[in-house]
């Protein structure tokens, strides 16, 4: 979008583009944008707005739904070009074209733009429609907003303040509808304060391709159901939550647990699978309260899986380990545990140590374990872990990093290849030293007896677990919402995520004591922030190469390769 | 001598007149589809060649035919405006939902002659390249739909559908659609969804337009039951000697059912433009007058969405004079001749072509809720101004037909009413709902706002919405 300077005539515009007027202002737009599958299509009224810098209200419009045109609530003026009889624009003596307003109003949402066309969304008119579409949404919608769970982030509440009547002209009974429909197993629905806009139902059959969504009774007694004897029940059904503009559909894990305003929002990424979703952690004092999808057309649109979502409550399980700990740890000491593994650390022999570390790790500590591991002489090696894929976001690779452990080095193309190949050596006593970051061997083919014939087994994780548990140092780690850093996903696209809370106890971001430890072993120091960390990466790890800490932004990078 | 004149009709009346197929052909069903289908190419004064099913359509265009469903759209241009280059299968569907109360003019072709209807479509069919139409038919229409389905048996069996029809190498199938009982089935693109399988929500304009994105996405002609044997009609006498038939801009017949406070209510076939709603009411040949020792009171005059008139009210139309020249003249609405322009021109519509007679007997309190109460309740929902006012407009009517008015109760209902039509819904229902609660206030505000008073004495609103 560029003010038109050159010329003032309308008609005029570069080629691909349209020349449209928006409450006075000229701007130039594409002929074409994407819609809601990306496809080209021409450009609407709502989209020239957008461009024009001029917000149009919207209940039912959906960037990323199919347009309904259902709510009423874009509905603005205009006006195009007349035509003489010569069937070309007339004009003004002065040059300008003669505008010719259209009697009837349209719906910026689904209406395309024409060449010169005038865009009026400041009119009495509009202003007046947009006051009584809001008024007949608010005549049967219950007034509680105190109680209702969307208060703070309802359409309504902000377009009533903004656009609506201050006073209600409405004495007659409302029309009373279920309040408590347990849609399925993850969402709840308010009939009564649903406005019956269909994000839900395009959402979850367009997007989802799960048809389960529908809109039973007519008019006013219209409600939104699923389908008899069916629940709405598919790994995405919690977004409807998020998109739903009101307070009709709630999250059965969030709903009634924290007033929105008083979360704290941090930009993160989901670390349940490999696609890295990118999200907006919602805290408060310490406390994760939910997860929410933040838009990026490059990875997650504007989803997320209920699977990830929901995968956050471990983070505050009672056997969490708070402390570093271990059997040739007297006291729970950050300064002795590092001390005692540096000294066990520079008695190992290269060929007679291995390395396990997490591909849950971030790329800046999985490039501090291939640091020790290039020091030491050490096989690197990841667990796994998979599961069933969908056909939307949900990857078979439940790790969030695996990408970024290839890259680095610390996992080959299949991870996990190495595991029974590092219990046999052990077992056959060529391995007498194994460090585990992140994960419980135990369970990865690696079994307690052949680990208590380790001369040293160093361990940590965010839970106590069966590798912890026998081994002779371990360091408390930290979930991904409790630190900073980057994942790279599947598809190779870098992301960083921030801090939302605080560790528990003594525990620590794993970069923290990572590179204490490479310094004490290796005598170099890399720095103890992400950012340097980083730094040190890409000068020497091909696929980070051209890639700035600052570049990944909001929405991450692809690498190279 | 204002009297009917029998197009569609004609069999209609006749005494041992059947559905049966024989029946049809006895009185010479299906000639004009023979005709329609031995047309041949033919040289045109300019150098070119028109195929069979241009001329077909040409005469359609020449007959000057207005859509026959209510918004008497120009069936030539409707037919013209269908995406022949998209090369995706064109379908024709014929709405045959008759729902506008005060409607009955289809049910009559449907019940008494179907295979007039058949016929027409099938030449309405084949001069659109259709090779699949619909029929889609109100569900409370259980023994229309029944007839139909029989007649289209003995067509298929006579050759007249399917295959190779009458040897053309033309085919055709036409299918019934039931509805399941909703009037939103009548706005085409709410029928198209229906017919898809889904509820029947209209679609937005742009982009659905039927002529381009219809049935299946693919072009789509949806014609009214009555206009469709108009064309039957038209091919068979001819496009021009068509629209010799009623006057300029109104060509041809036209039904007309009349109701309410008449002697003889019923169905009548008019040359359009050519009779008064006094003739229509009064006369012999057709309503026959009120009864005994009433007033005329009100009309409505085409179907309960369109806009009232008041008996002895003066409106202003446009009248051509004898050298052609347009001027406009006031005149007692009872003059105002039945057609599409006089009837608009005067501030309501002919719609559907159903004329409902109101005397002085009548409440107008009570008849505009009880509109506002069908309005309500066949709302599809999809859009909000309609979905909550038209019931927010019956809920103030019941209260006030019900004496429990307030004074405020005339303003608030006339501007709700203001906020529902002009483009702010996404069919015309937003109108229809509407309209009538415009017109009624305007027109009868006297009878409102004294119901309205003379209860403002009474128990509170708020009391009485909450006992509702």
């Amino acid at each position: 979008m560029k003010q038109s300077q050159q010329s003032n005539d309308p008609l005029a515009a570069p080629p691909g583009m349209i020349s449209v007027t928006v409450d006075g202002r000229t701007v130039l737009v594409p002929r074409t944008m994407p819609d809601w599958q990306g496809r080209q299509v021409p450009t609407t009224m709502l989209q020239a707005c957008e461009l024009a810098g001029v917000t149009v209200p919207h209940y039912c419009y959906h960037p990323k739904l199919p347009v309904a045109g259902n709510c009423r609530m874009c509905l603005v003026e205009y006006g195009v070009p007349a035509l003489g009889p010569d069937r070309k624009p007339m004009r003004q003596p002065d040059g300008s074209l003669v505008i010719k307003k259209s009697p009837r109003p349209a719906i910026a949402c689904a209406t395309p733009v024409s060449p010169g066309m005038e865009i009026y969304t400041s009119t009495p008119t509009v202003k007046l429609m947009r006051q009584s579409v809001l008024e007949f949404l608010l005549i049967n919608h219950p007034l509680d907003c105190p109680i209702c769970d969307q208060a703070g982030e309802c359409k309504l509440q902000e377009y009533s303040v903004e656009y609506g009547r201050a006073s209600s002209r409405f004495v007659e009974t409302k029309v009373h509808k279920n309040k408590q429909v347990d849609l399925g197993p993850r969402i709840m629905l308010d009939q009564e304060r649903c406005i019956l806009c269909s994000r839900c139902i395009r959402f979850t059959r367009d997007v989802v391709g799960d048809d389960a969504l529908g809109i039973v009774n007519r008019g006013s007694y219209s409600a939104i159901a699923a389908y008899p004897g069916t629940t709405f029940d598919n790994n995405y059904t919690l977004n409807t939550a998020d998109i739903c503009p009101v307070g009709a559909l709630t999250s059965k894990d969030f709903r009634f647990q924290m007033r929105v305003w008083f979360l704290k929002e941090t930009m993160s990424l989901c670390a349940s699978c490999g696609t890295g979703c990118n999200i907006v952690i919602g805290s408060r004092e310490n406390r994760i309260y939910r997860f929410t999808p933040r838009q990026n057309d490059a990875v997650n649109s504007c989803w997320m899986c209920d699977y990830g979502r929901l995968n956050y409550r471990w983070i505050e399980r009672a056997d969490r380990l708070t402390n570093p700990g271990g059997t040739k740890l007297t006291k729970p000491d950050w300064e002795d545990a590092i001390n005692g593994i540096a000294a066990g650390l520079k008695q190992t022999i290269p060929g007679h140590i291995a390395i396990v570390a997490s591909a849950r790790l971030t790329n800046e500590e999985l490039y501090l374990v291939r640091r020790l591991a290039q020091f030491l002489g050490a096989p690197t090696d990841c667990a796994p872990r998979s599961g069933p894929a969908d056909n939307l976001l949900l990857c078979a690779d439940r790790n969030p990093n695996t990408k970024g452990a290839q890259l680095l080095g610390i996992a080959a193309s299949l991870p996990g290849a190495n595991l029974p190949v590092f219990a046999r050596l052990i077992r056959n006593g060529t391995i007498r030293s194994l460090l585990v970051f992140g994960e419980d061997v135990t369970r990865h083919g690696i079994a307690p007896e052949d680990l208590a014939r380790l001369d040293f087994l160093v361990a940590s994780d965010i839970h106590s677990n069966g590798t912890t548990m026998i081994s002779h140092y371990f360091l408390p780690g930290c979930a991904h919402v409790e630190k900073r850093g980057s994942f790279t996903n599947v598809h190779g696209r870098i992301q960083k995520f921030e801090k939302a809370v605080d560790p528990p106890g003594l525990a620590r971001p794993e970069l923290y004591w990572l590179s204490e430890l490479v310094c004490r072993v290796t005598g170099q120091s890399v720095g103890r922030t992400v950012e340097s960390v980083f730094e040190a990466m890409r000068a020497e790890v091909p696929a980070f190469r051209n890639i700035a800490w600052a570049d990944l932004e909001d929405h991450g990078v692809a690498t190279s390769v | 001598m204002p009297c009917e004149r029998h197009l569609i009709l004609k069999n209609i009346r006749k005494p041992g007149y059947s559905t049966d197929i024989e029946c049809y052909l006895r009185h010479g069903g299906y000639e004009v589809l023979r005709k329609a289908l031995a047309l041949q190419p033919a040289a045109q004064p300019d150098g070119t060649t028109l195929g069979p099913k241009e001329q077909i359509r040409r005469e359609v265009e020449i007959s000057g035919l207005r859509g026959r469903g209510g918004a008497g759209f120009s069936c030539g241009m409707k037919w013209s405006l269908v995406d022949r280059k998209s090369g995706k299968p064109v379908y024709l569907v014929c709405n045959a939902d008759e729902s506008e109360p005060g409607t009955f003019k289809d049910r009559q072709i449907i019940h008494h002659d179907p295979h007039q209807l058949i016929e027409g479509m099938i030449i309405a069919c084949y001069a659109n390249d259709v090779h699949l139409a619909f029929i889609y038919i109100r569900g409370e229409f259980i023994e229309g739909a029944r007839i139909l389905d029989r007649a289209l048996e003995e067509a298929r069996a006579a050759g007249f559908l399917g295959r190779n029809i009458l040897g053309s190498g033309y085919d055709l199938d036409i299918y019934i659609h039931r509805g399941a009982g909703a009037y939103i089935c009548g706005e085409e693109t709410g029928l198209i969804e229906s017919l898809e399988g889904k509820r029947p929500y209209p679609r937005i304009k742009p982009p659905y337009f039927p002529a381009v994105l219809g049935l299946y996405q693919c072009p789509t002609i949806v014609n009214n039951v009555e206009t469709l044997c108009a064309v039957k009609h038209i091919v068979g006498m001819g496009g021009a000697e068509y629209a010799r038939l009623g006057t300029p801009d109104n060509t041809g017949t036209r039904l007309v059912c009349i109701s309410g406070h008449v002697k003889r209510p019923g169905c009548y076939e008019i040359e359009v433009g050519k009779v008064t709603f006094r003739d229509l009411i009064f006369d012999e040949a057709f309503g026959g007058g009120l009864l005994d020792g009433r007033q005329l009171k009100a009309i409505i005059p085409g179907g309960v969405s369109a806009k009232v008139f008041r008996a002895g009210e003066k409106v202003r139309v446009n009248k051509r004079t004898a050298d052609g020249k347009m001027i406009e003249t006031e005149m007692d609405v009872l003059d105002l001749p039945y057609d599409f322009t006089s009837v608009s021109a005067a501030g309501s519509m002919s719609g559907s072509g159903a004329i409902i007679v109101l005397d002085n007997s009548a409440d107008m309190v009570e008849v505009l809720a009880n509109i506002s109460e069908f309005f309500a309740h066949e709302s599809c929902g999809q859009c909000t101004p309609c979905r909550e006012g038209s019931l927010w407009m019956a809920k103030i009517l019941r209260r006030l037909a019900k004496g429990r008015g307030q004074p405020a109760d005339v303003a608030l209902l006339l501007s709700v009413a203001d906020q529902i039509p002009g483009g702010r819904t996404i069919c015309a229902f937003g109108e229809a709902c509407s309209w009538p609660v415009q017109s009624f206030l305007v027109k009868f505000g006297d009878e409102f706002r004294a119901k309205a008073e003379a209860n403002a004495d009474k128990k509170s609103d708020r009391a009485f919405a909450e006992t509702q």
